[in-house]
């Protein structure tokens, strides 16, 4: 079943007692965006650990272009192609744009292992960090101190680190968290102007913007499968607008 | 308190222009070189030691500013090497350049067996696994008396001729730290060097990128460890004798204040570090004999007063006014 760029099978995530994940099962095609919903404690940010290897399914499978990564460590599934970014910002505060995306860069590189060899970019990996930084909108803050940019930039940045490495697969963990309306306009563009060879799977609490940006919605609730399709039809969906609603209970 | 001594200096490459720096190490060159014309001879062999201890405190500062793990073991592996180097050249008679490679790998072989072991941890979990492991070293040489010599410790077999006097000691010292200084620049500036300051801000950000944490630190540990090890092999042939106060948890201490009190992550700040300990003990040991005493007050003072060292300070003193 290699049609599918990421596939999982009945993935499980199990803390003690705890079931935070039971049993998701999705599949995405290649160039596909996909949105994962729900409310607050619905899994979507432990299946996002899941399919990138901070955590590991206790059941089910993760399959990633035909390859079972379930057990791979986060490492390794950064080598398939795998990229992300995180929910709350997660860069290299005390060095600048720049050297963030240098590391950001040789994650996959041999050079990560020069050991008395200089730093300056190549021609070819400065031309990937322009590359990134300019989709992102953050060309000519290359010198700044990452800890002195505004936090819509920093938020801009976690997608420039993601996509240094042009990954295949590529998951948001609410992208537009906690910006303002005007910066997560800028979020959004940014996400429709990546290109169709990265398959993009985002998390986001904001519907209207969420729903604007992808083609298929996969909404979760207490870490099940809820109910799946087109965002015209989530929007609709009577399950989908209890959870975020609430239900008035039959017998109160 | 967890969290790592790191740096949160700007980094160096913003500040400084590329050919003043240069300018300042050609002064400093001069300097280094120029030191005994002026100097008597019992401070040329003082300057000598300081150089031996600023490359202990940068292997240390390699760990605690650059990859965000504060080590209390390092004394225990530059002592080592000091041990295997006197051991070397007096009961088995061997040269002192085969004794210095060996001391010099044994360090390194030791540091691979720490950083094993201790590349778990962070924080204070890694201070404390460090001292006791640097602990277990120190109770091995003081107990393996056949070997070490126990408490009476090993005598050396005197410096080689062309090194007897404090003159020409300082300017081989000088001719190997100047190298070792070169090569620690250029490792904590290269590619992996910014590997291992990545880790110190974020490890998951790191693990998501593709690198493989424990292997980076497993790495910048050992090379440290051989660092520390070059450290110990000079010292050897500059102190002639080895007992367990050598590897003892002291000499960890004092190699961590040194690379504090230059300024944690400034690499050279180890030098002005090294310089202000040794000598600050060299002057209150003619007034008393509670070094330990004023050395704790100096720390707290600095730890208050100046938490980013020396170098540190005029680093940031220098950011500020541009």
């Amino acid at each position: 079943m290699t049609e599918h760029l990421l596939r999982l099978d009945g993935v499980g995530v199990r803390f003690g007692g705890l079931k935070a994940v039971d049993g998701v099962s999705l599949a995405v095609r290649p160039g596909e965006r996909r949105a994962i919903i729900g409310p607050n404690g619905a899994g979507k940010t432990t299946l996002f650990n899941a399919i990138t290897g901070v955590v590991r399914a206790t059941s089910g499978r993760v399959t990633v272009e035909g390859r079972d990564v379930t057990r791979a460590a986060p490492h390794r599934r950064a080598a398939f192609g795998i990229g992300r970014t995180f929910q709350i910002t997660n860069l290299f505060p005390t060095l600048t744009v720049h050297q963030n995306m240098e590391i950001a860069l040789r994650g996959l590189s041999g050079r990560k292992f020069s050991f008395f060899g200089s730093a300056v970019l190549s021609d070819e990996e400065h031309a990937a960090a322009e590359r990134a930084l300019g989709l992102t909108r953050l060309s000519g803050r290359s010198r700044a101190l990452v800890r002195e940019l505004s936090y819509g930039e920093q938020r801009q940045l976690e997608m420039a680190m993601a996509l240094a490495t042009a990954p295949r697969l590529l998951l948001l963990d609410e992208p537009a968290a906690g910006l303002s309306p005007a910066e997560r306009v800028i979020v959004a563009d940014v996400i429709r102007s990546l290109p169709a060879t990265i398959t993009i799977v985002l998390i986001e609490h904001d519907m209207d913007l969420v729903l604007s940006l992808v083609d298929w919605v996969t909404c979760l609730s207490n870490g099940r499968f809820l109910a799946e399709g087109a965002p015209g039809e989530i929007r609709q969906n009577r399950d989908v607008q209890d959870v975020y609603l609430g239900r008035a209970r039959p017998h109160a | 308190m967890t969290a790592p001594l790191a740096s949160t200096l700007p980094p160096l490459e913003r500040n400084l222009p590329r050919g003043r720096t240069l300018g300042w190490l050609a002064a400093l060159a001069v300097a280094l070189v120029g030191l005994p014309l002026v100097l008597p001879g019992y401070q040329v062999s003082i300057a000598a030691q300081i150089l031996i201890f600023s490359v202990l405190a940068m292997s240390i500062d390699v760990l605690a500013g650059f990859a965000g793990r504060t080590p209390l073991c390092h004394g225990a592996i530059f002592g080592a090497s000091t041990y295997v180097v006197i051991y070397w050249t007096t009961t088995l008679g061997g040269s002192l350049w085969a004794g210095a490679l060996l001391g010099i790998l044994a360090a390194t072989a030791l540091a691979a067996l720490f950083a094993l072991l201790a590349i778990r941890t962070s924080g204070v979990y890694f201070l404390l696994l460090t001292l006791a492991l640097g602990m277990i070293v120190w109770g091995v040489c003081l107990r393996w008396t056949s070997v070490t010599g126990g408490e009476n410790g090993l005598r050396g077999a005197g410096r080689p001729a062309f090194l007897a006097d404090h003159v020409s000691f300082y300017y081989a010292v000088l001719a190997v730290v100047a190298p070792v200084t070169f090569a620690i620049w250029r490792f904590v500036h290269s590619p992996f060097g910014m590997t291992l300051r990545g880790i110190r801000d974020s490890e998951s950000r790191m693990r998501a990128l593709g690198y493989n944490v424990p292997l980076h630190l497993f790495l910048a540990f050992t090379i440290s460890g051989a660092f520390a090890g070059v450290a110990g092999a000079l010292y050897a042939v500059f102190n002639d004798f080895v007992s367990p106060s050598t590897v003892q948890l002291s000499q960890s201490v004092a190699g961590l204040l040194m690379a504090i009190t230059g300024g944690i992550g400034t690499l050279l700040g180890a030098f002005v570090g090294a310089a202000c300990i040794i000598l600050l003990e060299n002057v209150v040991s003619l007034f008393t004999a509670r070094w330990p005493t004023v050395l704790g007050l100096a720390f707290i003072l600095i730890m208050i007063f100046a938490p980013e060292g020396i170098v540190g300070r005029a680093r940031l003193a220098l950011a500020r006014r541009r």
